[in-house]
């Protein structure tokens, strides 16, 4: 087993890792080297690490059963705040980079664009997670804790669709997608079956 | 990804350079030579808010599924295309068919500089400076029929080459349609080269379509087969999604497009603080070409 200093190194590079999109956008702003449509770029940069970054969290529980090490738990938070954080990054990208704060039409979007309604549905639901996501309300909310945060899998789900419905003709990155998503949800009712 | 090597990326200097100097000319001969006036005003309308695409985003950022998904598929894939020998057949509702190679094309008709707005479906926009002709002189070679009412445009079938074409993502060959009226309009352009060279083969080459008023995908590439029809022709993307894609297609801020938003566009090769620019009725040709659809609901007709 690790021991608790080893642990904290390990917390520290986990986190600076889930830094690496972001630092790599940032590098690539710095340096020039995004495409001709360098917004829409960093747009689906942070639109595809917000999705992994769900996969990983929702991926935490399996390996714990799996691996019977309850290590990996000690990083679903963290992980799942960085969903947060990509999440907004890509919403921010949107609103800010894209269309400027202009609000009337980023209203008409969330409106009439199915995809963007989904999306920004889905962002809207983080927001209760994040808030309750420190040890001072799992001990307020007790069991409704629990029963909140499985709000993480209608998320996921939005976000998949959010994707297959943005995509023009080929489907087949969030199929893949939707399909281990799907997978990682099965695995976790048939935890749940079996009294885990 | 491919290195540009200064000597390519020269002669876009260059290029520009001349084009100021063919303009300075073309407005002080303008009042003598009506004919070249119009290509020269198009030129003109559009540079008063743009710059020239430059020649690298033009020819490394492309939709031409025929290669690839990806904007950067095209020019990675299409570098081994094989563009000779190549025969275009115009066909149909004609008095006279005929099978015209790529070359004598490029000889019978001398090719002049136009430049367009390419305006992409997806919301996104470029300035090319095209070279090409209008499609009208090739057409009335063949003594339309009056029965004739559309256009088809068919693009190569060769799945060995164009490994996009290997997966059904659009019912392959490529096809497009016109009415014969867009067709036959002066602004719709054969397109045989840009920036003053051949056409690059991630850009159609060797022969393409290019209807500047309407969304990129209603300018077929690579076309083998100009086909005069009575009915009017469904394209592959109007086969691929009804409700997305209509006929007629034309830019129109007016209607949204049921994914993006066609009011605002980004012109490609701007940097993360350039703005959106509002997209223009007929993509700015609407002096032009509004005449066509008079008295069409443009929301049903889309």
């Amino acid at each position: 087993m690790l021991t608790q200093i080893n642990q904290r190194y390990l917390r520290v590079i986990i986190f600076t890792l889930s830094l690496v999109p972001i630092f790599y956008v940032i590098y690539q702003i710095l340096t020039d080297q995004l495409g001709p449509e360098p917004i829409k770029d960093i747009t689906h940069h942070t639109g595809k690490w917000t999705l992994y970054f769900i996969v990983i969290t929702l991926a935490m529980t399996p390996l714990k059963k799996i691996t019977k090490l309850n290590i990996w738990i000690s990083y679903r938070r963290m992980f799942g705040l960085f969903i947060f954080f990509y999440a907004s990054v890509h919403l921010m990208t949107y609103v800010g980079l894209d269309y400027r704060f202009d609000l009337v039409s980023i209203g008409d979007d969330i409106v009439k664009k199915k995809y963007i309604f989904i999306g920004f549905l889905a962002w809207l639901l983080l927001i209760p997670l994040v808030v309750t996501s420190n040890k001072k309300m799992i001990k307020i909310l007790k069991d409704k804790w629990k029963k909140l945060h499985r709000l993480i899998y209608l998320i996921s789900l939005f976000g998949a669709i959010h994707y297959l419905w943005l995509v023009k003709r080929d489907l087949t990155e969030p199929l893949i997608y939707i399909s281990v998503i799907l997978i990682l949800l099965v695995f976790r009712l048939k935890i749940k079956n079996s009294k885990f | 990804m491919k290195n540009y090597k200064y000597s390519e990326i020269t002669p876009e200097k260059i290029y520009n350079k001349r084009r100021k100097f063919v303009k300075s000319v073309g407005l002080g001969l303008g009042s003598l030579t009506l004919s070249s006036m119009s290509l020269l005003n198009n030129a003109h309308s559009l540079e008063n808010n743009s710059e020239l695409t430059s020649y690298k985003d033009i020819t490394t950022y492309n939709n031409y599924y025929e290669f690839g998904t990806g904007k950067g598929d095209p020019y990675k894939n299409s570098q081994e295309f094989k563009i000779k020998p190549w025969n275009i057949s115009i066909e149909g509702e004609v008095e006279k068919p005929i099978s015209l190679s790529a070359d004598e094309i490029l000889s019978l008709y001398p090719s002049e500089e136009r430049v367009y707005r390419l305006r992409c479906v997806e919301g996104w926009s470029m300035i090319i400076p095209w070279m090409g002709f209008s499609l009208s002189k090739l057409l009335n070679k063949v003594s339309i029929k009056t029965e004739a009412k559309f256009v088809e445009f068919e693009s190569v079938y060769d799945p060995e080459q164009m490994k996009g074409q290997r997966y059904p993502v659009l019912n392959w060959p490529y096809r497009e349609g016109l009415r014969i009226d867009e067709a036959m309009h002066p602004l719709t352009t054969l397109v045989t080269g840009l920036y003053g060279k051949t056409l690059p083969n991630q850009n159609g080459a060797p022969l393409r379509i290019f209807v500047p008023w309407k969304y990129g995908f209603k300018s077929a590439k690579t076309i083998v087969k100009i086909k005069l029809v009575k009915k009017m022709p469904t394209s592959s993307w109007m086969k691929a999604s009804p409700r997305e894609y209509g006929f007629y297609s034309n830019v129109n801020p007016n209607v949204s497009h049921p994914r993006w938003s066609q009011t605002s566009e980004r012109v490609v090769g701007g940097n993360l603080l350039s703005p959106r620019v509002e997209t223009q009725m007929f993509n700015g040709y609407g002096d032009e070409v509004a005449n066509l659809y008079s008295g069409m609901d443009l929301k049903k007709y889309f």
